[in-house]
C-alpha cells in the first residue's frame, strides 16, 4: 500500500468514525437522537450510491440530448422501478408517509425552470451534493445558490404582491390559515394557498378508484401503470432514438448476428440497460434504500408514538424553529432541497430576517437549528457517504471553480432553487419520489425538466462550439 | 483553468478540460472529435469523474476507440482514436 493509499484510508476511517461517534454520543445524550441518526445513515447510503453510480439526473436528460448517451436515463428508470416496488409493499403495510402533490400544469413550468438550471449548473440538486463531496468548488457554489434562492423566494412580498391574480388572493384567504402566516401577503404564499392547493391530489390508484393501500392500487396502478409502463416506454424511445443505431453498427463491426429481427432488437435493448454496471448497481441500491428508509422512519415514529420529529423536539424542550403546527420538515424518505432552504432560512432568521410568517417555513416546515434538523442530518450523511466512495476510488480532488463555471453555478443554482419551490421539490422530491409513489405530478415535473434540459443543452452546444472555434482558429484542422 | 485545445502534430490533438464539471468535458470532447479526421488521436485531460462514464459511453456509440486510460490523483488522461 502506498503512502497516498494509506492517507485516503485514514480519511475514510476518519469520516466513518466521526459519524459513528456522533450517533453514539447523541444517543447517549437522548434516545430520540436515534431518529436523526436514521436519517444520517440513510444519507450515507444515498451519498455512496450516487457517487459510485455517477448518479445525476441532469446527466440523464442532458447527455441524452448532448451526446446521445442513455446510461443515466436507464439508471434512473431502473432505480424508480425498484423504489416503486418497495413502496408498493410499504403501502399495503400501511406504513407510507408519502403525501401526493397536487396535480397541475404548474409542475411542468416548475420542472422547465429547474431543468434549465440543472444543465447550467452542471448537476441536479442531488448530483451537485455528491460532486461537492468529490471536491468540486463549482458544485459547492451551486448548493449555496440553491439554498439562498429558495430561502429568499419563499418569503418574497412587497411589490411582487401586485403580480398576484385576485383569484389567488381570494382563494388563499378562504383557506382559513392561522393569521401568523399572513397567507394573503407574499407571492409564494398566495401561489401555494390560492393556486397550487386548489389542484386535486391524485395517485394512479385513486384515478382508478382504488386505495393506495390495496393490492391492486399499490401494485397494478401505482407501480405497474405509474412507474413500470411509462419507464419502459421511455427506455424504448431512448433505445430507438439513441442506442439502436450504434448497437447495430457494433454488431456489424463484430460480424455478429446479421439476421436482425426481434431477438436482435431485444438484445440491443438489454445491452442498453446493462451498459453501465456502476450506474445500475448504484440505481438499484438507491431505489431499495429509499424504500427501506420509509419503513425504518415509520417504525421509529410508531416506537416513539409520534407523527413528526417536531413532537420529539417539544418533548426535549426544544421549541425554536417549530412550525405553527408544532412540526418540522420530516419527510420520512429521501429529500434534498427543502432542508437546504431551511439551513439558510435559519441563518437569515438569526440575522434578523423574520421569515416564519410564510407558509413554507411558518406553516409547513419550520426552521429548526440545523444541528437538530432531521433532513439536514441526511444531507450531511449524503456528503460524507459520497466523500467516502470518492476517496476509496481516488476520485477526490479539490477543484477551484473558474469565473465562467462560477457564473453558471450561481445562475443554474438560482434557477433550480426557484424551480424546486414552484414545483414543491427538486429532481428527487418532485420527480423521483413522486413517480415512484404513483403521483402523476412527478411525470408532469419530469416533462418540464426534460424540456428545460433540452433548452439548456442547446445553449451549451452553441457556447462550446463558439469557444472551440476560437481555440481552433489558429490551427490547421 | 480555461479550456485548452491544441494540435501537437499531424493527426495528434490535445484537449485539456481540467476543472470543468458536466457537461463541458463530454461536450468539448464530442465537438473536438467531430472536427478531426478518421484515425486522428485526441488526448483528453479532465478531472470530473462522471464525465468518464459519459465519454466512454459516447465512444462506444460512435465506434471511436479509447486507446489509453490513465487516472491519477483524481485526474484522467485518455487517448481516443477517431473511427
Amino acid at each position: 500500500m502506498t503512502e497516498e493509499e494509506r492517507k485516503r484510508q485514514r480519511r475514510i476511517l476518519g469520516i466513518l468514525g466521526f459519524f459513528i461517534l456522533v450517533s453514539l454520543v447523541t444517543y447517549g445524550y437522548h434516545e430520540y437522537y436515534v431518529y436523526l441518526s436514521a436519517y444520517l445513515w440513510f444519507g450515507i447510503v444515498y451519498g455512496m450510491s450516487l457517487q459510485y453510480g455517477r448518479f445525476c439526473f441532469a446527466s440523464a436528460f442532458r447527455d441524452l440530448f448532448a451526446v446521445k448517451v442513455t446510461r443515466m436515463a436507464v439508471g434512473i428508470m431502473v432505480s424508480m422501478i425498484f423504489f416503486g416496488l418497495v413502496v408498493a409493499f410499504v403501502n399495503i403495510l400501511g406504513m407510507s408517509p408519502f403525501e401526493p402533490a397536487p396535480v397541475g400544469y404548474y409542475q411542468i413550468i416548475a420542472g422547465f425552470i429547474f431543468g434549465i438550471g440543472m444543465v447550467l449548473a452542471g448537476g441536479c440538486a442531488s448530483g451537485s451534493l455528491y460532486k461537492a463531496a468529490e471536491g468540486s468548488g463549482a458544485s459547492m457554489l451551486v448548493l449555496l445558490s440553491i439554498s439562498v434562492s429558495q430561502s429568499v423566494f419563499v418569503d418574497i412580498g412587497g411589490i411582487t404582491n401586485s403580480l398576484v391574480p385576485r383569484s389567488w388572493t381570494e382563494s388563499a384567504a378562504a383557506k382559513g390559515l392561522p393569521p401568523q402566516v399572513t397567507a394573503t401577503d407574499g407571492w409564494m404564499d398566495q401561489y401555494l394557498a390560492g393556486y397550487v392547493w386548489d389542484f386535486p391530489t391524485l395517485t394512479f390508484a385513486s384515478l382508478m378508484g382504488w386505495s393506495d393501500k390495496s393490492l391492486a392500487g399499490a401494485f397494478l396502478a401505482n407501480w405497474l401503470l405509474g412507474v413500470v409502463v411509462p419507464a419502459s416506454i421511455l427506455l424504448l424511445v431512448g433505445y430507438i432514438v439513441c442506442a439502436r443505431k450504434p448497437f447495430l453498427a457494433r454488431r456489424r463491426r463484430e460480424r455478429r448476428d446479421r439476421s436482425g429481427g426481434l431477438a436482435t432488437e431485444l438484445a440491443g435493448y438489454w445491452s442498453m440497460v446493462v451498459a453501465s454496471k456502476r450506474t445500475i448497481i448504484g440505481g438499484v441500491v438507491l431505489g431499495i434504500a429509499a424504500g427501506v428508509h420509509m419503513i425504518v422512519l415509520r417504525g421509529l415514529q410508531v416506537k416513539f408514538g409520534v407523527e413528526n420529529f417536531g413532537e420529539l423536539m417539544t418533548r426535549m424542550g426544544i421549541t425554536f424553529g417549530l412550525s405553527i403546527k408544532g412540526t418540522v420538515f420530516d419527510p420520512g424518505y429521501w429529500y434534498i432541497t427543502t432542508q437546504e432552504a431551511q439551513w439558510v432560512g435559519w441563518v437569515f432568521q438569526k440575522l434578523g430576517w423574520e421569515n416564519l410568517d410564510n407558509i413554507f417555513y411558518g406553516f409547513n416546515n419550520g426552521i429548526p437549528n440545523p444541528l437538530i434538523n432531521p433532513a439536514d442530518w441526511m444531507t450531511i450523511g449524503l456528503l460524507g457517504g459520497a466523500a467516502i466512495t470518492a476517496l476509496y476510488s481516488a476520485e477526490f480532488k479539490w477543484k477551484k471553480p473558474t469565473v465562467e463555471l462560477a457564473v453558471w453555478a450561481i445562475l443554474g443554482g438560482t434557477l433550480m432553487g426557484i424551480g424546486s419551490r414552484l414545483g414543491l421539490g427538486c429532481n428527487v422530491g418532485a420527480f423521483f419520489i413522486r413517480i415512484s409513489n404513483g403521483n402523476p405530478a412527478g411525470w408532469l415535473f419530469g416533462i418540464g425538466m426534460i424540456a428545460g434540459a433540452f433548452i439548456g443543452v442547446q445553449f451549451f452546444n452553441w457556447w462550446t462550439e463558439r469557444k472551440l472555434a476560437q481555440a481552433m482558429a489558429p490551427l490547421e484542422v | 483553468m480555461a479550456m485548452k485545445f491544441e494540435k501537437r502534430a499531424e493527426g495528434e490533438f490535445f484537449l485539456d478540460v481540467s476543472g470543468y464539471v458536466c457537461p463541458h468535458p463530454q461536450l468539448y470532447t464530442k465537438k473536438a472529435l467531430e472536427k478531426m479526421r478518421g484515425g486522428d488521436r485526441l488526448e483528453v485531460i479532465f478531472d470530473n469523474p462522471s464525465s468518464a462514464e459519459s465519454i466512454a459511453a459516447m465512444c462506444d456509440s460512435t465506434g471511436d476507440e479509447i486507446v489509453q486510460k490513465l487516472a491519477e490523483g483524481g485526474k484522467y488522461k485518455w487517448v481516443i482514436r477517431k473511427a
